[in-house]
């Protein structure tokens, strides 16, 4: 039986990086994962509607983090889709029966084990198999505290779930872990991506640009959608923020550990400074969050609490265009 | 945030059977864990989600029972599916889907295509053929 070591990490994507690299012995940690892969971001996409509420994301989007941090590192990956679930079953009994951890794509809302209240249809949800018993399929899953189990038929579905993005069975294992790498370079190179992300980007949804976006609109629900439909798009703010998988403020106190962790490793007082910074941030996030739950919860929507959001995200944008344009100064 | 100030506010939706990882400063300004029961405006947030979703539920019920919408569109909702999702799993195009809701073209759909929707509803396909409209569960 292969041994697989789970941490509980905060987010699936980054989370798996760290959790599967250890195994080949390669030591990083989730936020450094998270960093190289300038995996902070922020975009809010009025048209990309789920259920009719507007998109909104703290992140990049998926399968970026890890690919970055692939190429960074040197590590080399093997990734497959498949068009039938029994070539993409055979194919995963295939490779953990050499003893090798799969990592796969998969949607929640199949995933037994995963918190019923959670389970909605998101199939960007990624996690380890490290091996089978009796049938089933031993999984380590990022954000659980400890390993678990999934049959094959539950295991076939989230696979094969069908939508935005379709897994389509993939799977992905490493085949060459350097086991020493210089961190320097990645990080350098992690930072300056997330800051052309968060500064650069010439759309106004994305980056610092987006969060004004946002808060013009958000400035705007009550009269433009009415109370209902204003509670219900603000709490999917609430939720992509404060949910499973962001580590708290929407990723941002991620990536403070992150600079903090870079800075101490390189002896780069600004970064960590830098990373003092972000953190205040993500506290003016997490009372724009305490505050947007206030609204929700009283439900009848005044047009003075809107406005006052609006405004507390214009703060954060400020804030943060602060700590970006620092950031991108650092000497590394 | 502070370690100490990491929310554990466990009138939540998973009755503290989970806990979710979140980065925190310790007392000398350090990054570390903690794992978090919930937090009230997450609590707030989700719990809407799935009031909503049981208001459109109860709503497309009224519709299907009123002769004004087919069962395809009751589990679409309880399936908590929307009109791209549905289509995309049926393998068909949107206007084939908004047209399997309506009762009169309900009726004729052959067992193949009821059997299709009915496996992506989880449920039994004499259940929908049947126009049975099972109640839906929020998770409790």
């Amino acid at each position: 039986m292969t041994q697989f070591s789970h941490t509980q990490t905060a987010h699936c994507e980054s989370g798996v990086i760290s959790n599967m690299f250890r195994h080949y012995g390669l030591q990083i940690s989730e936020p450094m994962a998270f960093g190289i892969g300038a995996g902070i971001f922020f975009g809010h996409l009025p048209f990309v509607k789920v259920n009719g509420v507007p998109g909104t994301t703290y992140r990049i989007w998926p399968g970026a983090i890890f690919s970055r941090v692939c190429k960074r590192l040197g590590v080399k990956m093997e990734s497959h889709q498949f068009g039938s679930p029994d070539k993409a079953m055979q194919a995963l009994d295939d490779v953990i029966a050499k003893g090798i951890p799969v990592g796969m794509q998969s949607s929640v809302y199949y995933l037994p084990y995963f918190p019923a209240s959670y389970r909605f249809h998101f199939n960007a949800h990624n996690l380890v198999v490290y091996g089978k018993q009796n049938g089933d399929y031993l999984v380590s899953d990022p954000i659980m505290d400890t390993v678990t189990v999934i049959d094959h038929e539950n295991l076939v579905q989230a696979r094969f779930a069908k939508g935005f993005p379709a897994p389509k069975g993939k799977m992905y294992y490493p085949v060459s872990v350097p086991k020493q790498v210089d961190f320097r370079e990645p990080i350098k190179e992690g930072i300056k991506q997330a800051c052309y992300y968060m500064l650069k980007i010439p759309m106004p949804m994305f980056g610092v640009k987006g969060i004004r976006f946002l808060a013009k609109r958000v400035k705007n629900y009550p009269a433009k959608v009415g109370d209902r439909r204003a509670g219900l798009y603000l709490g999917n703010i609430i939720r992509m923020q404060e949910e499973i998988g962001t580590g708290g403020a929407g990723f941002r106190f991620m990536y403070a550990a992150f600079l903090q962790e870079a800075g101490t490793l390189l002896n780069n007082e600004e970064l960590k400074s830098v990373g003092k910074e972000l953190t205040a941030v993500g506290d003016l996030w997490r009372n724009f969050a305490f505050s947007a739950g206030r609204v929700c919860k009283a439900r009848s929507a005044d047009n003075t609490s809107y406005g006052d959001l609006g405004d507390m995200l214009l703060k954060i944008a400020d804030a943060e265009e602060k700590v970006f344009r620092r950031l991108s100064k650092v000497k590394i | 945030m502070k370690k100490e100030e990491v929310p554990q506010d466990g009138d939540n939706l998973h009755h503290g059977t989970f806990k979710q990882l979140f980065y925190a400063v310790d007392n000398s300004g350090d990054y570390t864990t903690a794992p978090s029961v919930g937090w009230e405006p997450e609590n707030v947030a989700l719990d809407q989600a799935w009031e909503e979703v049981e208001r459109r539920v109860a709503e497309t019920r009224v519709k299907v029972e009123a002769g004004e919408a087919s069962p395809i569109a009751y589990y679409m909702e309880r399936t908590l599916l929307d009109l791209p999702l549905l289509a995309v799993k049926a393998g068909k195009f949107q206007w084939q889907v908004k047209r399997h809701m309506k009762p009169e073209v309900f009726k004729k759909l052959g067992g193949s295509t009821i059997a299709r929707y009915a496996e992506i509803f989880g449920i039994a396909a004499e259940v929908l053929q049947k126009g049975e409209l099972l109640p839906f569960q929020r998770p409790q």
